[in-house]
């Protein structure tokens, strides 16, 4: 599956649920599922500070794909977080470089993603986006 | 009087509408207020009818709009029972109030050494400007510390105040605890030993009834926003004696008496602290918010507001699991509150869609966190058009919401 095709299958679990509530419910059995990170992982370096909650991210590259973990001290967030790495963990640094992560925007759920103020969930968004970037500029430069 | 809320709340049309399918009940008073007809009118007016601008040109159109604005310092002048009308000063905000004084008076009386005493429950708007003088000044910040119950350790004031301290900055009324400080009591102390006094009072003037020259306050500002008048105006009061004293905080028009490229000498107050055109239309917008808090009334506004804070105190303490943060004897209509180890922003977010509008977050009071060791509160804050059965939605949104997270 692309990262699209991941996109589109989230797009459509949540389209089952008509009510605000039961959207923000399922977001909440998904961040409640979603492992927590070693407390040692729980870095300064790997904070992603937010007004509202905090959000850790930690990246590895394994075989040429790029494993993510994160967490969130509030569950919704903690939620977002779970798709999030659900979309971008195992994927190459190109695939995730090239391609657009909509699925939060088109969930309704943007309002999680506003520039100040917010959660730190845009700051993660972008922090997978630099990631991935610098990743695919070391491997092409690196393959010259 | 009795309260009429239901004339109040057809001021507010923006009140009736639903959000997200539901009844909007709004709850985050303290950090804004909606706006009523009657100031969408006043600006609506000023627009339409004489628009030009103050105290410059002789023309109608300019001499009537300075007439509107020099009305409203009036009215502001009364509404807090200033001594004189240049005692009052128009800014964008409380926050520019306070950054002016601690610009100015730190201009004029700060050395190295100084120290300047600030409250523990501070909005960051009263602790930064301070600090960033401070910093300037080689001056030191000392801190007034809060209790457990979210009150001033006001007993410790004789032993903070030294040969040294220079000022001291409160707060009226706590934005996140909703404590009701006794600042007559702080500013007696003070000025025993001749230290000038700022207040922090944009959660005060909208809630209860605020006399300076009964509390004797040196400095006193708020926020038009906070209290249904419209964004971008602000009122930085400062008695006559210490405004005449400090320099100017900004130059441009206006604040000159006369300018040539060597020097320039300065207008009187309140001018000489007004530089640049101000924000006209809202000031003029404002007179109309002032003048429906004084047609219902402070007494009549407190009274009512209290009896909010009770019901919903009552009803919230209820809940299990539920530790609400400020429990002072003297409350605004400001509820700080946690359930559980639930995060403030899960909440907040669940009662959002369920059209509650609520503040969670540190409220620009880091260090009143820092005291309680939480990474933030949910803030419930009333106002004058609020009622009991939006209490009541509240809380059938926020049982609802703790089901869903528990």
């Amino acid at each position: 599956m692309t990262i699209e095709d991941v996109q589109q299958e989230i797009i459509e679990e949540f389209s089952v649920y008509e009510d605000w509530m039961d959207k923000y419910g399922y977001l909440i059995d998904l961040g409640n599922q979603l492992e927590d990170l070693d407390p040692k992982e729980k870095t300064d370096q790997n904070l992603i500070k937010g007004c509202q909650s905090r959000v850790w991210l930690v990246a590895e590259k394994n075989n040429g794909k790029l494993q993510f973990k994160g967490e969130s001290d509030a569950v919704i967030v903690k939620g977002l977080v779970a798709l999030l790495l659900r979309v971008v963990s195992d994927r190459t640094p190109k695939e995730i470089a090239e391609n657009e992560l909509h699925f939060i925007d088109d969930l309704g759920l943007k309002q999680h993603l506003s520039p100040t103020r917010a959660n730190g969930l845009l700051a993660m968004v972008k922090q997978i986006k630099l990631y991935a970037v610098a990743y695919n500029r070391l491997e092409t430069e690196g393959g010259k | 009087m009795s309260y009429d809320i239901q004339k109040i709340r057809s001021w507010f049309p923006v009140l009736s509408q639903q959000v997200f399918n539901k009844p909007l009940v709004y709850f985050d008073n303290a950090a804004s207020t909606q706006k009523p007809v009657q100031v969408l009118n006043a600006l609506q007016k000023l627009h339409n009818e004489f628009y030009g601008n103050i105290h410059r040109a002789a023309h109608y159109m300019a001499d009537k709009t300075t007439l509107e604005f020099e009305a409203v310092r009036d009215k502001v002048k009364d509404f807090i029972n200033a001594g004189s009308r240049e005692e009052i000063i128009f800014t964008k905000g409380t926050t520019e109030s306070a950054n002016l004084v601690a610009a100015s008076y730190g201009e004029q009386f700060l050395t190295r050494g100084s120290e300047i005493i600030v409250s523990e429950m501070e909005h960051h708007s009263n602790i930064v400007p301070w600090q960033l003088v401070a910093l300037n000044k080689g001056a030191k910040i000392v801190k007034l510390p809060v209790s457990e119950s979210g009150e001033l350790q006001t007993g410790l004031l004789p032993e903070l105040i030294n040969s040294k301290t220079r000022l001291i900055s409160v707060t009226h009324v706590s934005n996140v605890l909703g404590t009701i400080n006794p600042i007559k009591q702080i500013i007696e102390t003070a000025h025993v030993r001749n230290i000038p006094v700022f207040i922090d009072g944009a959660q005060a003037v909208q809630h209860i009834p605020v006399d300076v020259q009964e509390l004797d306050a040196d400095f006193y500002a708020f926020s038009a926003h906070k209290m249904y008048g419209p964004n971008g105006v602000g009122v930085l009061y400062g008695k006559k004696k210490w405004l005449e004293q400090l320099p100017p905080y900004q130059g441009g028009g206006e604040m000159i008496s006369e300018v040539t490229f060597e020097k320039t000498t300065f207008s009187e107050i309140p001018f000489k602290f007004e530089a640049g055109t101000p924000n006209i239309t809202g000031v003029a917008a404002f007179g109309a918010a002032i003048d429906l808090l004084q047609e219902i009334g402070l007494d009549n506004i407190s009274a009512w507001e209290h009896d909010l804070l009770e019901y919903a105190t009552s009803r919230l303490k209820g809940i299990n699991g539920l530790k609400i943060f400020g429990e002072a004897p003297k409350k605004s209509g400001v509820i700080s509150f946690l359930i559980d180890e639930i995060h403030p922003f899960d909440i907040g977010a669940l009662l959002d869609k369920m059209g509650v509008a609520v503040r969670t977050g540190h409220h620009c009071a880091d260090p009143l966190m820092k005291f309680y060791n939480i990474p933030g509160t949910i803030r419930a804050s009333f106002g004058i058009y609020n009622t009991k059965d939006e209490i009541d939605l509240f809380m059938d949104s926020l049982k609802r919401a703790k089901e869903l997270l528990n």
